[in-house]
């Protein structure tokens, strides 16, 4: 996984709150084995006039101009902007591969679901809770935003915001370190833990 | 100090704990075809091994067909499901994990089979890439949804980093009205506090009415604690709990059967165990329940009409409700009873047990679908429950009134497979979410228990039981 460094872009906003991984990423596209290339149907149900299905040629299907992703102002936005609950529905880890792979490093919103939450450090993805007042000022908010890690700061050019994210996840998503070579560091105190659990849970 | 029931199966699993992150031992993992072909991929890369092969437990679901499957797994049509299926096959038998193949009597949802199985156990902790894996809480278990690279790390590991959840407790008190269902209980919750009203917490159900549901009614509960927003839906251990365990193929058995059910026994919440949030529900409050938009939450009894935006004082709220009728094609204050529909879908992990076969039977009995029903689909949550069914002779009831009788699988809940709405259709389905193109692009779910179900098949628009 690659590090997560300072972000430099302006927000894409996405005023609807709820949006849920259905929405992200249709069903349709899981049906792959591979881990990448989720990226160009990303919202597909909202970004496409047409029906999306697994192999059509993206590039030549019709645009949604009413979605703000096809917004040529938004084009390489690294921040998406979203209302209440984001992410909710289904746990499939395909919703932040497909927000990588399109281009976003992060996510504001005033609260995300859980899977999804955990789902996107996985992936090098910060998604950052601010109230509702302050996404609402983000809302209106036209310029270049600056997403800082390591202070735990948003700025815009007038304020800036900080929020909170747990140690542990930080330092991950910071050195870009992986999960399970962190974790088999402490591969003897797994071993001791089961030695126990199951002496006294023989029938598991 | 007294402990909730969450809290004592957290603290049981601990392995180490730093800067707010809880290592936690996991006991058993459910893999499916759809989230897991990442994961083993990146095991092979990192030619890293399964910490424990037996921890795991694999079947297709997602995508295999419903109908006649003599031909196993290369007669699947669509070639990226066959795939699917041939590479969960392929991964399974390289990493020497237990895999029930599609064409197996025991396939079937891999929430429906861990149960039924007995891979599922009290106490136990217990994942899988899937956001229904609260299920099977049911049986007193505290298991929940995760990622692919989380699947991964389960597998390589034998654990996951987790943050604790609070604790909220649900209580339903009172004996259920007529018809009322466990899937009405977990709408009308769900109505109650939102669809974000759970998250980041763990829920568990309590109160006399929960209780008195059978354990499949435990499992149509825990399973919807998702779409409140908690990962982990849990009921406390009691007789039925044991008396449902014992005996299945995994289950424990002579000595060790004893001893567990000891250990199981102590799986409640200690009296005066503090919950961060308790919500009290009066059992005789719900009613029969239709959701008319595209969120869970968005929930009335069958009795009610679709809400009118202009009548709501929130304006975020009054915008998605506006949102979601522009997108499922109804109007403010139509009864829901006179609502049309023109397909009908029983089963997913949500409603697709015995019992709820049972239920839906019962209504179907004698009766014929309405002409304007295009396609009445029960598809039966694994082959053993089918097998069930026939014996008892559902089956011929549901193809009398003219529904279509098929095979096991997550069919139509989420359209990954052939079992899909066509755009403009309008379903009234058993299964779990009604999110926008859920069942198919530009198609319209209505969530109902599976006797609404039946009942609305039988009628041609929602219905309630005669």
């Amino acid at each position: 996984m690659q590090a997560f460094t300072t972000i430099h872009s302006i927000a894409a906003p996405l005023d609807r709150a709820n949006i849920d991984t259905d929405a992200i990423i249709p069903k349709q596209f899981l049906k792959s084995i591979k881990r990448s290339g989720f990226g160009p149907n990303l919202f597909d149900e909202w970004r496409y006039l047409d029906h999306g299905e697994v192999g059509m040629d993206n590039s030549k299907r019709p645009l949604n101009p009413d979605f703000v992703l096809n917004n040529p102002k938004y084009t390489g936005a690294q921040i998406l902007l979203a209302r209440e609950n984001f992410g909710c529905g289904s746990s499939r880890e395909h919703a932040p591969w497909a927000l990588e792979d399109f281009g976003f490093k992060v996510i504001i919103a005033p609260s995300f679901a859980d899977i999804f939450y955990n789902n996107c450090f996985k992936n090098g993805l910060l998604p950052i809770v601010l109230s509702n007042e302050i996404v609402d000022d983000l809302f209106g908010y036209e310029d270049e935003i600056v997403i800082d890690l390591e202070q735990q700061s948003v700025s815009t050019n007038s304020n800036t915001y900080t929020f909170e994210v747990d140690g542990e996840r930080k330092r991950r998503l910071l050195n870009g370190l992986d999960d399970i070579d962190l974790t088999l560091q402490y591969e003897d105190e797994i071993r001791s833990f089961e030695t126990g659990y199951f002496k006294q849970h023989p029938w598991l | 100090m007294a402990q909730t029931l969450y809290d004592k199966l957290m603290s049981a699993h601990i392995v180490r704990e730093q800067d707010g992150a809880t290592l936690i031992y996991i006991d058993l993992q459910l893999i499916h075809e759809v989230t897991s072909p990442q994961a083993f991929e990146g095991l092979a890369l990192a030619n890293r091994k399964p910490w424990r092969t037996e921890a795991n437990l694999a079947v297709p679901d997602h995508n295999v067909p419903t109908t006649e499957r003599s031909s196993g797994v290369s007669g699947i049509e669509d070639p990226i499901s066959r795939l699917q299926v041939e590479t969960l096959g392929k991964n399974c038998a390289e990493f020497e994990i237990n895999e029930i193949p599609m064409n197996d009597i025991r396939q079937g949802i891999v929430h429906v089979i861990g149960p039924e199985q007995g891979a599922t156990l009290p106490g136990m902790s217990i994942v899988c890439g899937d956001s229904h894996t609260s299920t099977h809480g049911a049986l007193g278990a505290m298991a929940f949804g995760i990622g692919t690279s989380e699947v991964e790390h389960v597998l390589a590991t034998g654990c996951l980093w987790q943050s604790k959840s609070k604790n909220l407790k649900i209580e339903v008190n009172g004996a259920l009205n007529p018809h009322v269902s466990a899937k009405d209980i977990a709408l009308y919750i769900i109505g109650q506090i939102g669809t974000a009203g759970g998250t980041g917490y763990a829920i568990e159900f309590a109160g006399s009415a929960i209780e008195d549901l059978s354990i499949e009614g435990r499992m149509t509960l825990c399973n919807m604690a998702i779409e409140a927003g908690a990962r982990v839906g849990m009921i406390a251990v009691d007789q039925k709990t044991i008396d449902y365990v014992e005996g299945r193929p995994f289950s424990p058995k002579g000595e060790n059967w004893k001893k567990a059910v000891d250990y199981w026994q102590t799986l409640h919440s200690d009296d005066g165990a503090v919950f961060d949030k308790i919500v009290t529900i009066d059992a005789k409050d719900i009613e029969l329940q239709v959701t008319w938009g595209t969120s869970p939450e968005m929930v009335i009894d069958i009795n009610g009409s679709v809400p009118d935006p202009s009548k709501e004082i929130d304006p975020v709220k009054a915008e998605s409700i506006r949102n979601a009728l522009r997108y499922i094609h109804l109007e403010p204050n139509t009864p829901i009873k006179s609502i049309e529909i023109d397909k009908v879908f029983i089963g997913s992990c949500t409603n697709s047990r015995i019992e709820d076969l049972r239920a839906a039977a019962a209504v179907a009995k004698g009766n014929k679908i309405a002409d304007n029903i295009k396609l009445a689909l029960v598809v039966p949550g694994s082959g053993l429950i089918k097998q069930q069914a026939e014996k008892e002779g559902l089956d011929t009831i549901f193809t009398d009134a003219g529904f279509e009788w098929r095979e096991p699988g997550c069919s139509m809940c989420l359209a990954m497979n052939a079992d899909k709405l066509e755009v403009g259709e309008r379903c009234a389905s058993t299964s779990n979410r009604n999110f926008e193109g859920r069942q198919g692009q530009g198609s319209f779910t209505h969530l109902v228990s599976p006797a609404i179900a039946a009942a609305s098949a039988i009628a041609g628009h929602f219905s309630g039981v005669n």
